[in-house]
C-alpha cells in the first residue's frame, strides 16, 4: 500500500513471527520430552521445521516492513 | 467457484448434523486455542488501527483507491478463496478426481486475464464505485437499480449462509456451539469491516491467504511423502479404482480426455459445457461482473496497478489445486479408520441418514442400510456403521481436507489449520458486508433516498449499513437454521443473476448500439428467465436432462447449462430491444465502451512490469497445465 503507516505486511509478518515461535517451541518441546498427541510421520518433526519456516519468514516481513523504515 | 458452494452448503446443513450429538473431528490443545486467539486480536487490532485512515467516502468505499497491485490482486483471488471453497472442492476431488480442477484453471484464468487485459480500463477510467455504478453510467437508472438491489439482497443472504455453515463446520470439526460461532465471528466481522472499511476487509483478506497457505500446505506435502510421490499416489488409487471410486478407468487422473460424453467421467459433464457454461459465462459473469470480487480490482492505485492486479492473481489461482484437489485424491488412498483399514467417504445424505443417536447407535437402521448399499463402501464397512459404537460413524466427502489436517497436524500446527478455515469463512462475510455496504450507500441510498449529503454522512451511512447487514445475516443464518428449504433459493440467487448480468456488462461494454431500454429489459428478463429455468427442474427433475441437453447429466451440469442458455436469452433480448431502440450519441459513451472511449496513455515501464508480459506467461502456464493433465 501507499502512502504512511504501517503495511500490512507488517501486520502479516508479526502474525507469522508468533505462530513461527510458538509452533517451534513446541517442535523443540515435542523432540525432547515426545509428541503431546500421536500424528502420522511424527519423526519428520513437522513443528520444528515448519515453525523454523514461519518464524524466519516473519521475521524477515517486520524487519523489512517495519513502521517508520521508509522515512530511514 | 460459487456454484459448487450450493451443493456443499446444502449437504453441509443437514439437519441431522444439528439434532444428533456428533463426535468432533479434532480436539484442540491450549496451544492450538492460542494460535486462535492470536488470530482474532490481530484482526481486531487491524480494524482499530485503520480507523484513522477510514474517514472519508473514497478511503471507505474504495480503500482510498491506494493499493498496490500485488495487494489488490491477493484480494482479488484470497476474496474467493473461503473455507467451503477449500472443503468442498477436496471433497469433489475426492469424488470425482481431477476433473474439479476445472472450477480453478478454465473456470478461473481466462475470465481474470480478460478483466485485467480488457474490462479493467472501462471500469477504471469511468471512475465508478461500484458495478451497479458502470450499469448506471452506461445504461441509466432503472439497469443499476434491478443489478445494485438483487446484489445487495445477494450479499446479505449469502453472508448470513456463509456464517451459519461455518458455524455448522466448527461444530462438526470441533464441536463448538453453532451459537457461539455465529456470535464471535459475526461480532468480529462487524467490528473490523465497520471500523476499517474495504481497506480493513482487503487487508485481512491478504493476511487469511497467507494463512491458509501456512496452514494447508503441509497437507499434501506430508501426503506426497507418504504415498511416495505423484507418481506412487497415481498408482495407489489405479490399483485399486473401482473399489474406491466406483470409476473403472482412470478418469480420475483426466481433465479433458473423457469429457467427450456425459457418461464417461464421474461428473457427468460434457466438455461443451465446461467451455461454454463454466469456461465463459460462469466464469466471466463471475470474475469480471461480480462486485465483490471487481471491487478489490477497483482499489488499486493506478490503471496499470488495476490491470495487473488479476494477472497476479490468475498465476494464484493455478496453484490452489495444490492444496485443495491433492489433498482430495491424497485422503482416497491415506485416510484410514481407527482399525487401519482404508476409511471411505460418503455423500452427506448418507452420512445423515446414518447417524448416530445419543447411545451411539444409528437410529434409522433401514434407511441407513439403503443407502449404504448405493456407496462402494464395504459390507465389512456397513456392517461396522450398522452396529454402531466407537469410530463406527461416517464421514462426508466434504469432511476429507479436515480429517487430513487431524491424520498430519499435530498442536499449534492444527490450530493454525483450523485458523486458515476460520479465516477464510471470516473474510468471505467481510467481503459480503463491504460489498453490501458500497452498493448500499452509493447504488441505492444515494440515487433513491438522500442525493445531495455530504461525504460525512455517507460515510456514517456505510458503517451503519455494515452493522445493519451483519444484523441481517445473524438473522438469516437462524432462519435458514430453522428452515433449510430456504438455502435452496438463497443459494441460487448467484447462479440466476450472474449470467443476464454478463450479457448486460459485456454488451454494454463492446457494442455502442446497446440502448438502456436492452440494459434494463434484458437483465431483468435475463433473471426471470434463469429463475424459471432453476424452478422448473427443482419443481420436474426429469427437466434436468432437458436444460442440460442429455439424459446423463448431472446436477452440475444442470448449472453450467442453465448458466449458458440464461446468457444466451439475455443476449437475444439486448440485440433485439437495441436495434428497436434510440442509441445514445457516441459522444456520451466516452469512458464506458470499447470504440467510444481514448484510453489515457500509460507511462513506459521496464518489459518486466509490462501486463501483457505476464498475461502471455499466465496464458503459458494455464496451456501447459492443460495439456500435462489432459
Amino acid at each position: 500500500m501507499h502512502g504512511s503507516g504501517i503495511q500490512i505486511w507488517f501486520f502479516i509478518g508479526v502474525q507469522l513471527l508468533i505462530y513461527g515461535v510458538l509452533i517451534l517451541g513446541y517442535g523443540i518441546f515435542e523432540a525432547v520430552i515426545g509428541p503431546l498427541a500421536p500424528v502420522e510421520l511424527s519423526y519428520l518433526h513437522t513443528p520444528i521445521w515448519w515453525g523454523g519456516l514461519l518464524t524466519v519468514l516473519g521475521l524477515l516481513y517486520v524487519v523489512k516492513f517495519r513502521p517508520g523504515r521508509a522515512a530511514e | 467457484m460459487i456454484v459448487n458452494f450450493m451443493s456443499i452448503l446444502q449437504s453441509l446443513v443437514s439437519p441431522n448434523l444439528l439434532t444428533f450429538s456428533v463426535a468432533p473431528l479434532a480436539h484442540l490443545r491450549p496451544l492450538d486455542i492460542a494460535v486462535i486467539a492470536i488470530y482474532f486480536a490481530m484482526v481486531l487490532w487491524i480494524g482499530f488501527y485503520l480507523k484513522g485512515r477510514s474517514n472519508t467516502g473514497e478511503e471507505f468505499f474504495m480503500a482510498g483507491r491506494e493499493m498496490t497491485a500485488w495487494i489488490a490482486g491477493l484480494s482479488f483471488v484470497s476474496a474467493n478463496l473461503g473455507s467451503l471453497e477449500l472443503m468442498g472442492w477436496a471433497g469433489s476431488a475426492y469424488q470425482y478426481g481431477i476433473l474439479a480442477t476445472h472450477w480453478y484453471w478454465v473456470g478461473a484464468i481466462p475470465a481474470m486475464l480478460f478483466l485485467g487485459l480488457v474490462m479493467m480500463p472501462f471500469y477504471y477510467v469511468c471512475k465508478t464505485h461500484s458495478v451497479p455504478g458502470y450499469l448506471n453510467l452506461r445504461y441509466g437508472g432503472a439497469a443499476s437499480r434491478v443489478a445494485a438491489i438483487s446484489f445487495a439482497a445477494e450479499m446479505i443472504l449469502m453472508s448470513g449462509v456463509n456464517m451459519f455453515a461455518m458455524a455448522v463446520v466448527m461444530k462438526v470439526v470441533l464441536g463448538w456451539d453453532i451459537t457461539f460461532s455465529i456470535f464471535v465471528s459475526s461480532v468480529a466481522v462487524a467490528i473490523y469491516v465497520g471500523l476499517g472499511g474495504l481497506r480493513s476487509a482487503i487487508f485481512n483478506e491478504v493476511l487469511q491467504f497467507v494463512l491458509i497457505w501456512g496452514g494447508a500446505l503441509l497437507v499434501p506435502i506430508l501426503g506426497l511423502v507418504q504415498t511416495g510421490g505423484v507418481s506412487g499416489l497415481k498408482r495407489q488409487i489405479m490399483a485399486n479404482m473401482q473399489s474406491m471410486t466406483g470409476v473403472s478407468s482412470d478418469s480420475y487422473f483426466h481433465l479433458w480426455r473423457d469429457t467427450g460424453h456425459f457418461a464417461s467421467n464421474p461428473m457427468g459433464v460434457h466438455w461443451t459445457g465446461i467451455v461454454l457454461g463454466l469456461g465463459f459465462v460462469i466464469s466471466f459473469g463471475y470474475w469480471t461482473t461480480d462486485f465483490l470480487v471487481v471491487q478489490r480490482v477497483l482499489a488499486a492505485h493506478n490503471l496499470r496497478a488495476a490491470r495487473m492486479a488479476p494477472i497476479i492473481g490468475s498465476f494464484f489461482k493455478m496453484a490452489v489445486p495444490f492444496i485443495v484437489i491433492l489433498p482430495g485424491l491424497l485422503g482416497l488412498v491415506l485416510l484410514q479408520n481407527g482399525d487401519g483399514t482404508r476409511r471411505q467417504l460418503v455423500g452427506e445424505d448418507v452420512v445423515a441418514v446414518c447417524s448416530l443417536d445419543s447411545s451411539g447407535q444409528v437410529s434409522d437402521r433401514t434407511g441407513c442400510s439403503a443407502a449404504m448399499a448405493k456407496t462402494n463402501l464395504t459390507a465389512a464397512s456397513q456392517q461396522k456403521v450398522l452396529a454402531g459404537g466407537d469410530d463406527a460413524e461416517l464421514h462426508s466427502y466434504n469432511q476429507a481436507l479436515p480429517l487430513m489436517m487431524v491424520r498430519y497436524l499435530g498442536p499449534g500446527l492444527l490450530g493454525l489449520g483450523i485458523t486458515a478455515l476460520i479465516a477464510g469463512f471470516m473474510s468471505g462475510m467481510a467481503g459480503n458486508v463491504s460489498a453490501f455496504s458500497t452498493v448500499w450507500t452509493y447504488d441505492i441510498y444515494k440515487p433513491m433516498i438522500k442525493k445531495n449529503g455530504t461525504d460525512s454522512h455517507y460515510v456514517l451511512v456505510g458503517r451503519l449499513s455494515i452493522l445493519f447487514g451483519v444484523a441481517v445475516s445473524i438473522g438469516a443464518a437462524y432462519l435458514v437454521m430453522h428452515a433449510h428449504g430456504i438455502m435452496d433459493y438463497v443459494q441460487a440467487l448467484f447462479s440466476i443473476f450472474v449470467a443476464p448480468l454478463l450479457g448486460v456488462i459485456l454488451f454494454g461494454m463492446f457494442w455502442k448500439r446497446a440502448t438502456a431500454l436492452a440494459g434494463f429489459l434484458g437483465l431483468l428478463l435475463g433473471i426471470v428467465f434463469s429463475a424459471s429455468l432453476f424452478m422448473w427442474v427443482k419443481l420436474v427433475p426429469s427437466a434436468l436432462a432437458t436444460v442440460a441437453l442429455s439424459p446423463d447429466a448431472k446436477p452440475m451440469a444442470e448449472n453450467v447449462f442453465r448458466a449458458l442458455w440464461a446468457f444466451v436469452f439475455s443476449a437475444i433480448v439486448i440485440i433485439v430491444v437495441s436495434l428497436l431502440t434510440k442509441p445514445k450519441p457516441v459522444a456520451e459513451l466516452d469512458g464506458l465502451v470499447y470504440g467510444a472511449t481514448v484510453l489515457p496513455k500509460e507511462e513506459p515501464v521496464p518489459f518486466y512490469k509490462n501486463v501483457w508480459l505476464w498475461a502471455i506467461l499466465a496464458v503459458c502456464i494455464f496451456a501447459a497445465l492443460n495439456i500435462l493433465f489432459w
